[in-house]
């Protein structure tokens, strides 16, 4: 016996809607508007980093303004927003929630649509960028208000922003690179193993010239030495801002190559079909 | 190793008109010795599926038997690491981008998340595949009667219930109107009038549209109410494929069952030699009794076995259904309860 069809006509309709590919930039979009509407359904992972911020903000002030006062035209409040940015900014991505598409299998209905693969990962990065950025805002507002000046005037605050942000950036690449590798959020939150050398090991309460030691030489291996150095550039002026500007995109750029390689590595690990 | 028993009959009609762009000459989906390993262990060793543009099939297995590895390398998820298999005309290992655009997938577990809203959830999916907002609206309205969520479409996921979210994945899995659709166990954890519903909308599919179905499913009387065809897969391999009611007549037109206490197998010998028994098989303290006849035979049975030192606990006559064919082909029933996946 054979299979017999009893074909019935179909139904009469308009033109099917039918798929068909979005476009890299409408892949790209997509994924970072759903990313971002996430944020404030999301808002205990980005509060805490700018209380955080705006704390030691005020108490680094407070507690070194005047152990420096000592130095010539030095301004701490300046010298401490820069800080306070990348406090607020460092670790600050969509990594966890990444973490929670690949355990809910949401991830793999992504990976069965035929978006881009590589348009999920630069989608939470693009609204990672976003939302650094606007993270940024309540600390400058801060320190506007406590005196905070831009030598680079509204040219400088977007430096100081998109610098700010590019930070951000790099280092969530870490936090993407491990979210992929292990699906796994405790790891991802073991990227502050590597916040604390970045942040503290550095010019992030006194200048350089305070450093001594091993903490010195430790400064000028660290990139967030020379990141700071360039977004203080923005604000306090005084002499070319080309040099320091320069050294701080190249640190930010030797982070994010690495931090890039990584996590796109892992996404290609975790999309293999293989 | 198990002989493939290959039933075929005209017992249900399917629909292969379609609105479908794979030529109509052409299989929906066809693998040719498809094969997946895992560390060595081949998951999926040497399957061959023809199924034609419109229709059901229904994908059966016990739990490890290749089942959901199977719809994985289908559906692009997995690359096959041997044979080749064409979805909707395409190949999947050399074509995946092709084959994407062209099928919908709901996989075991409603894979959603619960951050966003059920229409955010349609409109992302939706532009995903390329569509419009304006064709995403439509999409949605036209399965409005399926999603059936009401107001709870513009609420977060998280607070669905269960069968809310199998619905909602179902409609993100047809929004872009797929010409096949692989449906991994549609309707477990549905309550039976979900269930009701979305094989209404299977067969809705089916027929109004002509997609095709590659439907796995753990209820067997899901299979045997949907599927033209079925296949059941063992051990990586298929071991039968044919129509639900022939494949039923294959293992024989009516079963006895008895529960007995005691060792079942003494009283195999005594079982086969009464007119009218095709063949005994124990399973646990069950024997199963094949016969062309069971009314004729069940009081021929009773009696031999009332001349054994069993103890008989229950005697059941019955046609035979899926199970029977499960178990005949696999050695064990199916067990709805657990849904662990099968994929290493």
């Amino acid at each position: 016996m054979t299979v017999v069809a009893h074909p019935v006509d179909p139904p009469s309709a308009g033109p099917l809607i039918r798929a068909r590919p979005a476009g890299m930039f409408r892949d790209l979009t997509s994924i970072a508007g759903r990313a971002l509407r996430a944020v404030p359904r999301d808002i205990s992972v980005v509060v805490p980093p700018v209380f955080i911020a705006l704390f030691f903000f005020v108490v680094n002030i407070a507690t070194l303004n005047k152990v420096t006062s000592s130095i010539p035209n030095f301004d701490y409040t300046s010298f401490a927003m820069a800080t306070a940015v990348l406090l607020g900014v460092t670790g600050v991505s969509r990594a966890p929630a990444l973490v929670l598409d690949i355990q809910s299998k949401y991830f793999d209905r992504l990976l069965l649509t035929p978006v881009r693969r590589t348009a999920i990962l630069v989608g939470h990065m693009a609204a990672d960028v976003a939302v650094a950025a606007v993270l940024t805002v309540p600390i400058l507002v801060l320190g506007f208000i406590l005196g905070v000046r831009f030598h680079g005037g509204p040219l400088g605050v977007v430096g100081f922003i998109l610098l700010a942000s590019l930070w951000s950036l790099a280092f969530a690449g870490f936090a993407y690179a491990i979210a992929l590798k292990t699906g796994n959020p405790a790891a991802v939150n073991s990227t502050f193993l590597l916040f604390f050398p970045f942040l503290f090991l550095t010019t992030s309460y006194v200048p350089r010239s305070q450093l001594s030691g091993w903490l010195n030489t430790v400064a000028g291996f660290n990139p967030v030495t020379y990141l700071l150095g360039g977004l203080r550039s923005l604000e306090v002026g005084g002499g070319s801002q080309w040099a320091p500007l320069g050294q701080a995109l190249l640190a930010v750029a030797i982070v994010g190559l690495i931090s890039m390689a990584l996590c796109f590595a892992a996404m290609r690990g975790r999309v293999k079909r293989g | 190793m198990r002989e493939r028993l290959t039933v075929e009959s005209d017992a249900r009609p399917f629909h292969p008109q379609a609105r479908s762009t794979v030529p109509p000459s052409s299989d929906a989906i066809r693998t040719e010795s498809l094969v997946r390993e895992f560390d060595g262990v081949r998951a999926v060793d040497g399957v061959d599926l023809r199924i034609p543009t419109g229709e059901i099939y229904g994908f059966l297995g016990p739990n490890g038997a290749g089942k959901s590895t199977t719809v994985h390398m289908l559906c692009t998820l997995l690359a096959p690491t041997g044979g080749r298999a064409l979805v909707a005309g395409y190949d999947v290992g050399t074509d995946p981008g092709k084959v994407r655009l062209r099928i919908g997938v709901a996989l075991q577990e409603a894979a959603l998340d619960p951050k966003q809203t059920g229409t955010e959830l349609l409109n992302l999916q939706g532009r995903l595949y390329g569509l419009t907002r304006h064709e995403v609206n439509q999409r949605v309205a036209e399965l409005a009667e399926l999603i059936d969520l009401g107001d709870f479409l513009d609420r977060l996921i998280g607070t669905y219930s269960g069968g809310m979210k199998r619905r909602l994945d179902l409609a993100a899995a047809l929004i872009h109107n797929p010409e096949v659709v692989f449906l991994d166990e549609p309707t477990t954890g549905l309550d039976p009038v979900s269930r009701v519903q979305v094989w209404s909308e299977v067969r809705r599919l089916n027929v109004e549209l002509g997609i095709t179905i590659f439907l796995t499913t753990q209820y067997l009387e899901e299979a045997d109410e949907l599927a033209h065809r079925v296949g059941i897969i063992d051990h990586g391999r298929i071991v039968a494929e044919g129509t639900p009611t022939d494949l039923k007549k294959a293992v024989g037109s009516d079963v006895i069952i008895v529960r007995v206490e005691g060792d079942p197998t003494s009283a195999c010998p005594v079982l086969e030699d009464v007119p009218g028994v095709d063949g005994v098989e124990v399973h646990g303290s069950e024997l199963v009794v094949s016969t062309g006849s069971g009314s004729a035979t069940i009081s021929p049975v009773a009696v031999a076995l009332a001349g054994t030192d069993l103890v008989v606990r229950d005697l059941t006559l019955r046609t035979p259904t899926l199970d029977d064919v499960f178990l005949e082909l696999t050695g064990t029933h199916i067990e709805p309860a657990d849904t662990e996946e099968d994929r290493p």
